[in-house]
């Protein structure tokens, strides 16, 4: 294999991997400022727990994600070094930005989440959480800013030729508010808060199956649906609102998200079905004259089809096409999830079906898949630009990097990442199996309690 | 001077004063996590271990932030080193997803396989890490060879020469050093007294080492003595820097360990400044042609634009910073206790 495959194929399983965590992190942040927010609203007590076992949970997945974040960042260097001399005073301030405001108040203001119950009054710790979450936020601002200037570059002159031409940053608001960039970041924050409301889902669908904890359970339910709801309608807003800039700046991008080889007045939205490769066609069930009509607000609007491309730089249609689409599906899928616990629950049967609490309980799954595909169809459909329009792909690689040392290290990640994966789930199951009480037996290391009260 | 040369200037300082920073506080727990396994009891592993929990992971934040000055700051140093450095760096990024995992998950179960499983890891990821950064440091003191397209021509083996190889383990002995002092100053009653004993073999491994490298430097690498040479005034620091080591068992016999604990602080900025005065202006040496390949901060950087906007972003930003990373370190100041939510 040549040096190229292995580097992409490297990025993707690391980045892929490093995109389970941190949308959980946004997500739970959020739920967790909701937590506490209503223990000192009320002062219920019942809500100090969950914030308390939320931010293990919380903790958990902020650690991988800061453990395989620092690979990321690495990674532009060590694997794509022509790309990062191209992009770096662009790309750069985005990301010194990313480490000076967002991961500082998030690392910093944790310490207090998980060590400063007992050492803080409960305003400061409800202020630290409020940071932490920003934190998380700002995280996902910075870097979808840096991505979105990669699909649609703006605000920089290309100064240098040939080997030596590199991007310079002319306007930082123009590339801050590129064309994609605010739909795209409403997007992917979206789809963090799905994660993490149906985490939230999925654990207390799971203590209400096996009756337990019954009361911590259905409050954690009630903000788990809620922002899920709220996270649903605004994806398809800010969906819409991203594939319409998709379809003005990367139109490749879209002909390949809809399979749509020839360009067309009038053209369908598909719905579901494969892609005929050899004779470039699609075979399936399609609404007619809707893709246009989305696009262009008008049903016999012009859609640019693959033909307008030079074969060669084709993305992977088959590959964008099921990806996008396997994302409406998994938001299909999460919607009705999310009203039919609604309406049951509403009639007062939610608690007995346990089929529903089993789908419940399975949900968690819906937006993983939905972050995952929508990034690699957003990725892959950028093919064969690392940069739009500017940079290939094939010209961002470092060029002194053997195809050996990157199988060596593609192996020691796929490795070392399996073993993680393995040691988070594990360790999931057991901070959800042991619950939201801390009762002194219950605690992991209970046979060390007696020094713990000797100091 | 103009304005661009100012702000290069000003971005390579505040690059020094991220890499100082993390030499400082990721320095004392990665020093923690190596003496890990000196201590036998479960207790006291975990009294080592939640002295630096609530803020590892804090610490780890400066070298990403760091990482980001440098690819935001000159993004062809940034791209030159990641290539050079490859193996290195893909080890020492082993080494830190090791030392996170390792943190979490060895308390989790009560188990004594699993504990003894993570603990070794832990300090072996410890070593790994402050090894990897030392050697790092060590071939930048050297110099790299490059070709005119600023890319790496050397391969793995130069870069475990001695001299790197040397740095790597004088960087592991300070390390040791600053962690056994924030050891003692964080634990009280046995372990303190234990921890105190530990404290002057670490000062004495240090010093020797530090001696070493000194000479070595002097000796094989000349071109860091001729920044001083040129600019005298500069000895002040190295004059500074011995005396502040010569105080660190001063402190420590009197007892006052968190003012040993300032003075290798003070030592490890110290030696960060001596190394950025010897190589300045260059960031990257060039070993095969000095005078024309070494990538400098004038040659290197991002437009002037970007390091203005880098400015302002520092300004904002490295206060806010530093006043809570003051404050969390105030809130969880004091000797640890084991309590609950400890790891």
């Amino acid at each position: 294999m040549d040096v190229e495959i292995l580097a992409r194929l490297q990025f993707a399983i690391t980045i892929m991997f490093h995109y389970i965590y941190p949308p959980l992190s946004i997500g739970l942040g959020l739920i967790l400022v909701i937590v506490e927010g209503t223990y000192i609203w009320t002062r219920n007590p019942l809500y100090m727990q969950a914030a308390k076992f939320w931010t293990k949970i919380f903790a958990l997945t902020f650690a991988i994600g800061v453990a395989t974040g620092i690979v990321m960042e690495f990674e532009f260097g060590t694997n794509w070094s022509s790309y990062s001399r191209y992009v770096g005073d662009v790309f750069g301030s985005a990301l010194a930005a990313e480490g000076v405001f967002a991961f500082f108040l998030e690392s910093g203001f944790l310490a207090i989440l998980l060590f400063g119950w007992n050492k803080v009054g409960p305003w400061v710790h409800f202020f630290s959480t409020l940071m932490v979450c920003l934190g998380a936020h700002f995280s996902a601002i910075w870097i979808v800013v840096a991505n979105s200037w990669m699909q649609t570059p703006a605000g920089f002159h290309i100064v240098g030729e040939g080997m030596n031409a590199r991007a310079e940053i002319i306007d930082f608001w123009a590339m801050v508010f590129n064309p994609s960039s605010m739909q795209r970041l409403a997007h992917v924050v979206g789809g963090a808060w799905m994660a993490g409301a149906f985490l939230v889902i999925s654990i207390s669908g799971w203590y209400l199956l096996k009756k337990r904890y019954l009361e911590f359970a259905k409050s954690s339910l009630k903000v788990g649906l809620t922002v899920a709801l709220i996270a649903l309608i605004s994806q398809a807003i800010t969906g819409h609102l991203s594939g319409r800039v998709v379809a003005e700046h990367q139109p490749a991008k879209l002909a390949a998200m809809e399979g749509l080889y020839h360009t067309q007045k009038g053209a369908p939205l598909t719905i579901i079905g494969y892609i005929d490769r050899e004779n470039e066609a699609f075979h399936g069930i399609e609404i007619p004259y809707l893709l246009s009509y989305l696009v262009n607000e008008d049903f016999y609007g012009e859609i640019k089809g693959l033909d307008q491309f030079p074969k060669a730089d084709w993305p992977n249609v088959s590959l964008v096409f099921q990806t996008y689409h396997l994302m409406l599906y998994m938001w299909v899928l999460s919607l009705l999830t999310v009203i039919a616990a609604i309406h049951s629950w509403r009639k007062g049967r939610l608690f007995e079906n346990k089929g529903l609490l089993r789908i419940l309980v399975l949900s968690v799954i819906f937006p993983q898949i939905a972050n995952q595909v929508g990034w690699i169809a957003a990725e892959t459909g950028r093919y064969p630009w690392i940069v739009q329009g500017l940079l290939r792909i094939s010209q961002g690689l470092s060029k002194t990097v053997s195809a050996n040392q990157v199988l060596g290290s593609l192996i020691m990640f796929s490795v070392l990442y399996f073993i993680l994966f393995i040691l988070f789930i594990y360790l999931l199951h057991e901070k959800i199996k042991s619950g939201p009480f801390e009762k002194e037996d219950a605690a992991p290391y209970h046979h060390l309690q007696a020094y713990v009260k000797e100091n | 001077m103009t304005l661009l040369a100012d702000l290069q200037f000003i971005w390579f300082t505040i690059f020094v004063v991220l890499l100082a920073g993390y030499a400082i506080l990721d320095g004392f727990d990665l020093g923690v996590g190596m003496l890990h396994l000196f201590s036998k009891k479960d207790e006291d592993r975990r009294i080592m271990l939640n002295s630096i929990g609530p803020v590892w992971d804090g610490n780890e934040v400066w070298l990403v932030t760091a990482g980001g000055a440098l690819f935001a700051g000159f993004p062809e140093v940034y791209a030159t080193l990641c290539t050079a450095f490859y193996i290195p760096i893909m080890i020492l990024l082993t080494g830190l997803i090791f030392r996170a995992i390792a943190i979490e998950f060895r308390s989790k179960r009560p188990m004594l396989w699993w504990r003894w499983t993570w603990d070794v890891l832990f300090s072996l990821a410890s070593l790994i890490v402050a090894l990897g950064l030392g050697v790092a440091l060590g071939n930048l003191i050297r110099g790299l060879p490059l070709d005119d397209h600023r890319e790496f021509t050397g391969d793995f083996f130069l870069l475990i020469e001695p001299y790197p190889l040397l740095i790597g383990f004088f960087t592991v002995s300070a390390f040791l050093m600053h962690g056994s002092i924030y050891v003692v100053m964080k634990t009280e009653g046995a372990l303190h007294d234990r921890m105190r004993t530990w404290v002057n073999p670490c000062i004495l491994c240090f010093v020797i080492l530090y001696t070493v490298s000194s000479v070595a430097t002097l000796i094989y690498m000349p071109h860091m003595a001729d920044a001083l040479r040129e600019r005298p005034v500069f000895f002040i620091l190295a004059v500074a820097n011995i005396l502040c080591i010569a105080w660190i068992p001063r402190e420590i016999s009197k007892g006052r360990d968190g003012f040993a604990f300032l003075c290798s602080c003070l030592n490890l900025l110290l030696l960060l400044s001596l190394y950025a005065i010897g190589s300045y202006p260059n960031v990257v040496r060039a070993i095969n042609d000095p005078a024309n390949l070494s990538m400098t901060i004038y040659n290197s950087s991002s437009s002037l634009l970007t390091l203005k906007i880098l400015l302002l972003i520092a300004v904002i930003g490295v206060p806010l910073v530093i006043a809570y990373t003051f404050a969390i370190y105030w809130i969880f100041h004091g000797k640890v206790k084991l309590d609950a939510s400890s790891y």
